[in-house]
Parts: C-alpha cells; sequence; structure tokens
C-alpha cells in the first residue's frame, strides 16, 4: 500500500492553475524527486503536502489519513527551506532543539538527540555556533539536522542544494543519499536540477506547466523519455524529423538516408530522439557534416549539421582517431536505443 | 610611494572632507560649545549677562527641586511615550508586513502621513478634538450625557504622552519594519513545521529577531520625545514644563540665558549618556542577531 499518497491534487491561484490532476503514490523509504523548471508547480505541491498551501481540489493521505485536515504544525513533517530558514538567534543546538521542546522531549533525551542528530550531519562540535556564523553547507547540515531529528513520517526538501557552489553540491548530494539511506526516512525533493535528481532519487516525477509528465526510475526516463518535454529536460537530445512508410515492406522508419524497419503502431510523420551518446559513426547513415569538435577530457562533443538539422554527438574519448571539423560522416545508431513519437505537421 | 605623493593622500581625506566638517564646526559644534560656556556666565533682572565664570545656574539647578521634578517629568514622560510607541507600533509594523501587496502600500502610506505634517498642525488637533469644553470630542461626550466635565487630556501628562506617542509612532513603526524585513519569509513555515503554534511562533522565533529593531526604534522615540518642544509647549502649555519648554522659556520669556543653557546643556548630556549606554548594551545583547 502508498504510505503518501496524492490524489488528482490541484491548486489554483485565482483562475491560474498551477498544478493540475496530480497523482502519485510514494512508497515507505521511497525518495522521490519533484524535478521541472521554475513555475512548473514542484514547489507548490510540496508546500501542499507540508500544509503551507490547501489544494483546490484533491486528496493527500499518509497510511491512508487525510493530511489535508491536519494543521501544519502537527503533521509531523520534516522540511529543509531552499534558504535553510534557521532561527538567527538560536546556537545550532537549539535549532535543532527547537522541534523537541516543542513535543516536550524531556531535557536529557533532547540532549542526547540533538547530539546525535548534528554528530550525524557531521557537525559534531558545533553546537554552540550561530548560524550566521557558519558557511552555507554548515547551515544546510543544520537545517537537515533540524529536520531529521524529530523522526519525521517524510522529509520534505525544497531545493536544498541550489545555494551551495557546485563542488559542495555534489557532496551534499552523496552526503544527503547517504543519510536518507541510513535514516530510511521517505523523502520528497524538489529540483530543476537533473543531476541532482537523477543521482538521489529512486523515482522522479518529471513536471511542466503544472502537470505530471512522466514518472518513472531515473533510467527509465533518461532512456524511454515519455515526451518531447522529459526528453529535452533530461540531458541533451537529438530530435529529427522522420517517417514511417507502410507502403513498403516491411514498412520502413526513414530520417533522411538513414532507415531501419519501422517500429509497430506509428505511421506517417514521426519525431526519432536519440541521445548524443548513442550515435556512432559509420558507412551508411544520416549524413551530417561536422561543424565544430570540442575535446572534453574523457569524451569528444561534435556539433554537426545533418540533413535533418543540427545534431549532437558524444563520443567516449577511447584514444581512436576521430573526424575532424568539416568533414562529412554518416550518423548512425541502434534502433533500441532511440524513442519514436508521432509528430503533428504544421 | 614618493613622499609627496604620500603626503598628499594623507592630506587629501581632509580637503575633501573640509567643507562638511566646516558646516559642522560652524553650526554646531561652535554653538554646541557656546551654549556651555554661556552656563557658567552670570546673569541678573538689571546687569544682564555677565561673561564670569560661575556655578550659580548649575547649582541653582543642582538645588532647587523645581528641576529635578521637571527633568524626571521630562524622561518619565518620554519613557511612557517610547513604552507606548513599542507597545502598538511593533505589532502594527508585524500586521502590515503581513498584509498583501496593495494595502501593504496603502496602510505605509497611512502611518507615514503625519510624517507629512506639521508637528504643531497635528498637536493643535488634539488640542481641537479634547480642548477643554469646547473641544469636538469633549462637547459631544458631553451633550450625550456621557461625562459631566471634559475629559482630562489638555495640561496632562497622559494626554503629553497619547499626543507625543501619537507623533513618534511612525518612527517605531518604520525601526520594526525594517527589521522585519531582515526576516527569512520562511521562517514562520519553519517553526511551523517543527511544530509551534502561533504564539510561539511570536514568542520564540518573531520577537527575539524584530527585538533590536524595536530597541533602535525605542532610543530614536525616546530621545525625540525628552527633546520635543511643540507638543508639550501646546498640550502641557505654561503650566506643566518640560526640559526643552522650560529652556526655551528661560532664554525668551526670562530673558535668562545662562539658566535656559544650563538647562538645554544638561538635557543633552543626559540624552547622550542614556541614548549612547543603551545602544552599546544593546549591541552587546544582540550580538548575533545584528551581525
Amino acid at each position: 500500500m502508498a504510505y503518501l499518497e496524492l490524489d488528482r491534487v490541484a491548486k489554483q491561484f485565482g483562475t491560474q492553475t498551477v498544478v493540475d490532476d496530480f497523482s502519485l503514490s510514494v512508497g515507505k523509504g521511497e525518495f522521490i524527486s519533484f524535478l521541472g523548471p521554475s513555475g512548473c508547480g514542484k514547489t507548490t505541491t510540496l508546500q501542499m503536502i507540508a500544509g503551507f498551501l490547501d489544494p483546490t481540489r484533491g486528496a493527500i493521505r499518509l497510511e491512508g489519513k487525510d493530511l489535508t485536515a491536519i494543521h501544519p504544525a502537527k503533521r509531523g513533517l520534516g522540511i529543509v527551506f531552499q534558504s535553510y530558514a534557521l532561527f538567527p538567534h538560536m546556537t545550532a543546538a537549539e535549532n535543532v532543539a527547537f522541534g523537541l521542546e516543542m513535543r516536550n522531549v524531556p531535557r536529557n533525551e533532547r540532549a542526547e538527540r540533538v547530539r546525535s542528530a548534528l554528530a550525524m550531519v557531521g557537525l559534531a562540535g558545533y553546537e554552540d555556533r550561530h548560524p550566521r556564523r557558519m558557511s552555507g553547507g554548515q547551515q544546510q547540515r543544520v537545517a537537515l539536522a533540524r529536520a531529521l531529528v524529530i523522526k519525521p513520517s517524510v522529509l520534505l526538501l525544497d531545493e536544498p542544494l541550489s545555494n551551495l557552489d557546485a563542488k559542495l553540491r555534489e557532496e551534499m548530494q552523496i552526503e544527503l543519499r547517504q543519510i536518507q539511506r541510513t535514516v530510511g526516512t521517505t523523502t520528497i525533493l524538489v529540483t530543476h536540477d537533473q543531476n541532482e535528481a537523477m543521482s538521489l532519487s529512486d523515482r522522479i516525477v518529471v513536471m511542466s506547466q503544472g502537470k505530471i509528465e512522466q514518472i518513472g526510475t531515473p533510467q527509465e526516463t533518461y532512456e524511454k523519455p515519455a515526451s518531447a518535454f522529459v526528453s529535452q529536460f533530461l540531458g541533451k537530445t537529438n530530435d529529427f524529423a522522420g517517417t514511417i512508410d507502410r507502403t513498403a515492406t516491411p514498412a520502413q522508419l526513414v530520417a533522411g538516408s538513414w532507415s531501419a524497419p519501422a517500429p509497430v503502431g506509428l505511421s506517417g510523420p514521426v519525431t526519432v530522439s536519440i541521445r548524443p551518446e548513442r550515435i556512432g559513426f559509420g558507412d551508411a547513415g544520416l549524413s551530417a557534416k561536422i561543424i565544430t569538435r570540442i575535446f572534453q577530457g574523457n569524451h569528444w562533443l561534435f556539433q554537426c549539421d545533418s540533413e535533418c538539422g543540427p545534431a549532437i554527438v558524444i563520443r567516449q574519448n577511447d584514444g581512436k582517431a576521430q573526424p575532424g571539423e568539416g568533414e562529412t560522416v554518416r550518423l548512425i545508431w541502434r534502433p533500441e536505443d532511440m524513442s519514436v513519437r508521432a509528430r503533428t505537421v504544421a | 610611494m614618493s613622499m609627496a605623493a604620500e603626503e598628499r593622500s594623507v592630506r587629501a581625506p581632509w580637503a575633501l572632507t573640509a567643507p562638511a566638517l566646516m558646516l559642522f564646526v560652524g553650526v554646531l559644534l561652535i554653538p554646541l560649545v557656546m551654549t556651555v560656556m554661556l552656563s557658567f556666565h552670570d546673569w541678573g533682572q538689571y546687569k544682564g549677562i555677565e561673561p564670569v565664570f560661575i556655578l550659580k545656574n548649575w547649582h541653582e539647578i543642582a538645588t532647587d527641586p523645581y528641576y529635578a521634578e521637571m527633568f524626571w517629568r521630562t524622561f518619565r514622560i518620554a519613557i511612557l511615550t517610547t513604552v507606548l510607541t513599542a507597545l502598538l507600533g511593533a505589532p502594527e509594523a508585524y500586521i502590515l508586513n503581513r498584509m498583501s501587496g496593495r494595502w501593504k502600500s496603502f496602510f505605509l502610506l497611512v502611518i507615514l502621513g503625519p510624517l507629512l505634517i506639521s508637528v504643531v498642525a497635528r498637536t493643535l488637533g488634539w488640542a481641537l478634538l479634547f480642548g477643554g469644553n469646547n473641544g469636538l470630542v469633549n462637547k459631544l461626550l458631553m451633550s450625550l450625557g456621557v461625562m459631566r466635565s471634559p475629559i482630562p487630556f489638555m495640561f496632562t501628562e497622559t494626554g503629553m504622552v497619547i499626543a507625543l506617542a501619537h507623533v513618534m509612532m511612525p518612527f517605531m513603526v518604520l525601526s520594526v519594519w525594517a527589521a522585519l524585513q531582515r526576516l527569512d519569509p520562511q521562517i514562520e513555515n519553519a517553526a511551523m513545521s517543527l511544530g509551534a503554534g502561533p504564539v510561539t511562533i511570536i514568542r520564540r522565533i518573531i520577537m527575539p529577531q524584530i527585538m533590536p529593531g524595536v530597541l533602535s526604534g525605542a532610543i530614536i522615540v525616546f530621545s525625540l520625545s525628552a527633546s520635543a518642544f511643540a507638543t508639550p509647549a501646546i498640550i502641557g502649555g505654561r503650566r506643566l514644563k518640560v526640559a526643552a519648554t522650560l529652556a526655551y522659556d528661560e532664554f525668551l520669556n526670562t530673558l535668562n540665558w545662562p539658566l535656559g543653557a544650563a538647562v538645554a546643556t544638561l538635557l543633552l548630556v543626559a540624552l547622550v549618556l542614556i541614548v549612547v549606554g543603551s545602544n552599546a548594551l544593546i549591541e552587546r545583547r544582540y550580538a548575533e542577531v545584528f551581525r
């Protein structure tokens, strides 16, 4: 049974629908990411779970109980805010202890739990520091400890890493994942960073304009994007205009001078999507001219001008000679690496 | 760096600040020093001011209980005004801060509006409403039979405190407002998610963070109230004198300039000591919030 369930949740501000028809079941202990560009409704959805906003329609249930009927102060969720929202007039230990105080945890137990929570996030010895005397990463850890110390039923993370620099963000990602695995708290992360979503979560909910585009494991959403939006948003992708010719036997999928047996179902104009790293250079296939060639250490990045428009190709740096700028090449890929969608012709 | 350049770089700041410095010395420092010196001069009904050095005025202020009572009244009124503006102004600023955009700017204008009107006009407004038997409110209440005699407002300390609090309110609201702007917009949600109710949030989270704002507002209101002239002059009249009105009277009515100067000097010194002292205390106490 689902642990946390969102059932056709919608939120409207005036006439504007910010979240629409959002349904999701989260299993206990799962790490879910809401991924999408800013304004896609991911933070609004998180705030509805937290209780800072009331859904216009739909239900949110935790272990079968209606969560929207419970006051946000009584929901027992742990939240880490983008700005951390630490209490600047309290020390790190006082910040972490606040939630326990509100729960009337006895003083001795409180001190012990605060100590171990701070130790868990690697801040043992920082008990008496005030937040403004800590670095961004340390404040982030205090916020995490403060949210986890109350043993929340669900941990909500609202873009928690977006204020950190790239190197620290990567470290915190790994640490966050380890802590979440150890504690086993069901976690929902809101992010616009696809790498963050992919490296942290069990499942990703890709959102756009208030709607769910796809729910799936990081691999699924990357390899089998359900829509053009998903394939564009998660990493780079090449979209080629193709046609499926059902008059030929067997039916053929044709994109420029590249062709393959057609997949079942579709016919007429289609869009063929292939990840840049799945394209190779061959003897027959889509004809293209290399415009620029960029060396990026472990791989080469080619920007090509193909029969079907611009194409990006990424080749591993395996030590073999690569075609140079201005050379004409043939682009090939395995049919199982592409995804084909019907294309509406304007 | 050559010697000449070094010399120039030392002189440049002085040269650049000279015009402002001269203005400061000319219109503030010199009159101030002269006032202090004046307070040591002698004065007589027929001989006028005598430029001698005597402690007569200071001795009079120190020994005559009239002055002690008057200074005590001045600071009592200032303290009560400060407390009243803090009690009303801090919640006012908090409510204002929680309002949505359009209402917020409207009410901010309402609060700041009084600053655009002269203190004299505002205080006379109080006099028109509560001034004796002809005051508008008094007339209404008496004709309705609610009261027999006018509300004791004019020439009372209560009246002065209320009128001063009215005049000083914008300073308190603005000061607390500035402190509220520094709050993390999510801080209340953070406290709520940890299980805090609305009262706890205000008491444990909001109050400690806006306290520096309340206290710096209090310093402004206190020093302005203690040295206020127009409001005590109109509401208190000749009967209920405070330090500022007394100094004015000594200068312009009795023409005893040296005594007026002594009163003014004492008020200034007392205020500077109180303000500097409490400021130091506040900064030490709230070091973490100020950072």
